[in-house]
């Protein structure tokens, strides 16, 4: 066995293979978002799933070779996730005044998310599992899976629609809410928590703890009220 | 660092159990979420070490969107097909939920601080003082 088949086999058996490719994928992603003086549009997410998909079809290694560590990193968003009570408990004053505006920015934001999404790829002439699996796409993922399953979309296709979602809304975060004239942190982050979930939410909090901790709470928020409202919706059509 | 991820794990492990058992909508590491904020609250707040190791994890929240973000590699032959529906209905309905979003809570907050404000108004008529003297202490207060 030569060498260059052994480093190959190593590589693609062993985790460290796909930890190292994202590791490294991801500070080029945001090497490259401090080149463009820290802009959302550069987007490092966005970036390093690029470079990872390109790298991996032209070396012609699949998906579940690259899990093998991807997997690892995956695991973290998991406690990620719990430790967003950390900005959501030290923002609960601010929280507590915003909660008329609160609820009623994620049942708007969330209806129209979902709506919209709908409306639009019908116009476009979608069929009807895509119209099925785009309806919970502003939704976290797992709980957007859950969903499609519930209602008969195509679980596998809403995650992409979910993916794409965050990273559209994690870019268009910066721009966006100044040409509307919107300059709260607390309005910024509660409505791309509602657009974006948690790549939107990581992206706010990059630049902003009052905005994260609003843009985790309306991960929670826009989940919970989409799971109960699209299938009753559903039901009624 | 061991102890907060000690923490954070047993949330999501008490959050993945209560999802299974209750068959609540919201996912494990919600549930572990809400659980977290109510130790927070009964504690009065988190350790200073923990609040480090915390904030440090989420500062890279969005390195563990990277590999389901790889994922989409292995859809492409569904995508392929609708790809441009696809991406035009995510980029303008997303666009229209931030709006949206964005312009109700920011009405509604308006109108919830100057009901505030005028009932602050009110007391301060009932007890004599001109009505016009708010310390403007409420943003989108009514008196100008």
């Amino acid at each position: 066995m030569n060498a260059l088949t052994a480093t190959a086999a190593v590589l693609s058996h062993n985790p460290v293979f796909g930890v190292v490719v994202t590791l490294a994928a991801y500070e080029a992603g945001c090497w490259i978002q401090r080149r463009c003086g820290g802009s959302p549009l550069a987007n490092p997410v966005l970036i390093s799933v690029v470079l990872i998909i390109f790298g991996l079809e032209t070396c012609q290694i699949s998906y579940d070779v690259y899990l093998r560590g991807g997997s690892l990193i995956r695991f973290l968003l998991g406690p990620a996730t719990v430790a967003l009570a950390l900005p959501i408990y030290s923002n609960a004053a601010r929280i507590r005044e915003a909660a008329p505006g609160i609820l009623a920015g994620v049942t708007g934001g969330g209806t129209v998310a979902c709506a919209s999404a709908v409306g639009i790829a019908w116009l476009l002439g979608a069929p009807p599992e895509l119209l099925r699996s785009i309806a919970p796409k502003s939704v976290t993922t797992p709980i957007a899976i859950g969903i499609s399953e519930q209602i008969n979309g195509l679980p596998s296709l809403t995650s992409v629609l979910v993916i794409t979602s965050g990273i559209v809304g994690a870019m268009l975060s910066g721009r966006l809410y100044e040409w509307i004239g919107v300059r709260d942190w607390e309005v910024r982050g509660l409505a791309t928590g509602i657009a974006a979930h948690g790549i939107g939410t990581a992206q706010m909090l990059s630049v902003n703890e009052t905005a994260g901790a609003f843009a985790g709470l309306a991960i929670g928020l826009t989940g919970l009220f989409t799971a109960i409202l699209l299938p009753v919706v559903m039901l009624l059509l | 660092m061991l102890r907060t991820y000690l923490v954070l794990l047993i949330c999501q492990a008490a959050g993945d159990i209560i999802h299974q058992l209750a068959g609540l909508p919201l996912s494990g590491p919600l549930i572990g979420m809400v659980l977290l904020l109510v130790v927070l609250t009964i504690r009065g707040g988190a350790s200073e070490e923990f609040r480090r190791s915390g904030q440090a994890t989420l500062g890279y929240l969005s390195l563990f969107f990277v590999p389901p973000g790889v994922g989409i590699m292995e859809h492409l032959a569904l995508i392929r097909a609708q790809w441009l529906t696809m991406l035009l209905a995510v980029i303008i309905s997303t666009v229209l939920a931030m709006i949206s979003g964005a312009i109700v809570m920011q009405s509604v907050n308006r109108l919830h601080r100057r009901s505030r404000a005028r009932v602050l108004l009110g007391a301060s008529v009932d007890k004599g003082e001109a009505a016009n003297e708010c310390p403007h202490r409420h943003r989108g207060c009514p008196v100008p």
